[in-house]
């Protein structure tokens, strides 16, 4: 595991997501409501692109006719066939105990920290002044 | 005496023998309206007299006519096989009627026919109450007159009716049922309502029979997904002359798209695999399984349950030869279950006469 420099805070607003590749792997990191959270971009399903699903809520019922929403924006649906996962703990909801989406850290650092290290900044210039994204993979 | 039983028999067909019969258990418009329309029979398509299916050769009177009496059920069930309790399902067209208040005045009819001709004349009968379902209230009404006599069962639908079990214009008589420990068994045959396949109005009897199994898939899917055993979690269902081997299949199939569009029935809380298990129950005549004993038993493994397969012969219609009472390859260790236990777990009110 090392911390990568993926995105300058500014550039990743509340409300988008992006695709990373890190050394080969797809994560996908969606920024919620001011939250980071990443999940390997591999539905464990049948590895669907997670990056390119629909978030939406969490549905519940407690009887038949009786809809309680919550968490809206924070279950993301695989795109291939629908299966839902928490972003807060990549648990599926169907089966949270056996199916699983990989899920890494993700932090916001200053970038007078940054620049200090260890971080693998790679090819992402990093200022003192600005704030970034930073993904543990 | 009840510890005692050893069989019971979840599926045996009484039959209305001529409108006469019901005479004297209808009120006297009704009966005057008999004689005055001149109606003859209200027996459906479902099991024509002379289809191979719906009596056993052997079974069959002189004139080639299916066996309809008590005695003859005792001569060729009963006592032959040393059943214990039968349950008797009663199908006569009562579900077939337009008139809410002819389906209503005919259901009392049967019943108390039942009641009277076979369920007093021999203690090792039990019934099962037909209801109007044409009209929700006057369904419950039906069970209401008929839930204190401890003899009646389960409440008798048919696999296709006007709309889908699950829907929730139904739901009065779950409740009624759950309230009185009455199972919902749901028999083969349709009130033919709509054609008998999705697709449209088949050509033949093998086509109608067949379709059945189609109509059984539908009917769980919709009791899952419509809810109903959230809102009952009492309740009991078993799919009667429904064919077995079906299930495993269809329930994976199930299983496996609720995963993705669960969200549009958030109150199926968990795979309507492990629902189904719990809830649903079916007869063993007709199987519909393979020749080969080997398979038949990884068909049952597939069901991940001992439970839920119950006992029946379905007299008179004719689904096995000779003394074959239980289908070939259900595995020597499920008898006791299969004969006995899953039965009395399922039917409340057979446990209770049993304690």
């Amino acid at each position: 595991m090392a911390k990568h420099v993926i995105a300058a805070l500014r550039e990743f607003p509340a409300g988008t997501r992006k695709l990373v590749d890190v050394r080969g792997r797809q994560i996908a990191v969606f920024n919620i409501k001011g939250e980071f959270f990443a999940l390997a971009n591999r539905c464990p399903h049948q590895g669907g692109s997670l990056c390119a699903g629909r978030l939406t809520g969490l549905i519940e019922a407690s009887e038949p006719g009786q809809y309680r929403y919550s968490r809206r924006g924070e279950i993301i649906r695989c795109p291939w066939h629908g299966w839902e996962f928490d972003v807060r703990t990549g648990k599926s909801w169907c089966d949270p105990s056996r199916v699983r989406a990989r899920q890494f850290a993700v932090s916001v650092a200053a970038g007078a920290a940054l620049v200090e290290g260890p971080y693998v900044a790679e090819t992402f210039p990093v200022s003192v002044e600005d704030e970034y994204v930073v993904l543990d993979a | 005496m009840a510890a005692s039983w050893s069989t019971i028999d979840c599926d045996v067909h009484v039959n209305v023998p001529s409108m006469k019969a019901l005479l004297p258990h209808l009120d006297e418009y009704w009966r005057d309206s008999v004689l005055d329309r001149g109606m003859n029979s209200l027996d459906s398509i479902s099991y024509p007299p002379n289809a191979p299916l719906t009596a056993r050769p052997d079974w069959r009177g002189k004139a080639g006519e299916p066996p309809n009496s008590l005695d003859l059920l005792r001569t060729h069930a009963l006592d032959r096989w040393n059943i214990d309790v039968a349950i008797c399902n009663c199908l006569y067209g009562v579900q077939l009627l337009y008139s809410e208040d002819m389906a209503a005045a005919f259901a009392k009819a049967v019943n108390d026919w039942v009641a009277k001709e076979w369920l007093d004349r021999d203690p090792r009968l039990r019934g099962s109450i037909v209801v109007p379902m044409q009209n929700t209230e006057f369904a419950v009404a039906e069970i209401e007159r008929c839930a204190g006599d401890k003899r009646f069962v389960q409440v008798l639908v048919l696999a296709m009716g006007e709309a889908p079990l699950g829907r929730r214009q139904y739901w009065p008589v779950y409740a009624a049922a759950e309230r009185h420990g009455l199972v919902l068994g749901i028999h083969a045959g349709s009130s033919y309502r709509h054609p008998v396949t999705s697709l449209g109005w088949p050509s033949y009897y093998i086509e109608d029979y067949c379709a059945n199994s189609q109509g059984f898939q539908s009917q769980v899917a919709s009791l899952v997904c419509e809810g109903v055993f959230v809102k009952y979690p009492k309740l009991k269902v078993v799919l009667l002359e429904s064919g077995v081997t079906w299930l495993p299949a269809f329930l994976w199939r199930l299983s496996k798209f609720w995963r993705g569009v669960r969200l549009e029935v958030p109150w199926v809380d968990r795979s309507p695999l492990e629902i189904v298990r719990d809830h649903v129950r079916l007869t063993v005549q007709p199987f519909d399984g393979p020749d080969d004993p080997v398979a038949v038993a990884k068909l049952i493994d597939h069901m991940q349950s001992d439970d839920m397969l119950l006992f029946s012969s379905d007299f008179p219609h004719w689904q096995f030869d000779g003394d074959d009472i239980m289908p070939a390859g259900i595995p020597e260790k499920l008898h006791g279950r299969v004969r006995r236990d899953n039965a009395l777990a399922t039917y409340g009110r057979l446990a209770e006469a049993a304690a």
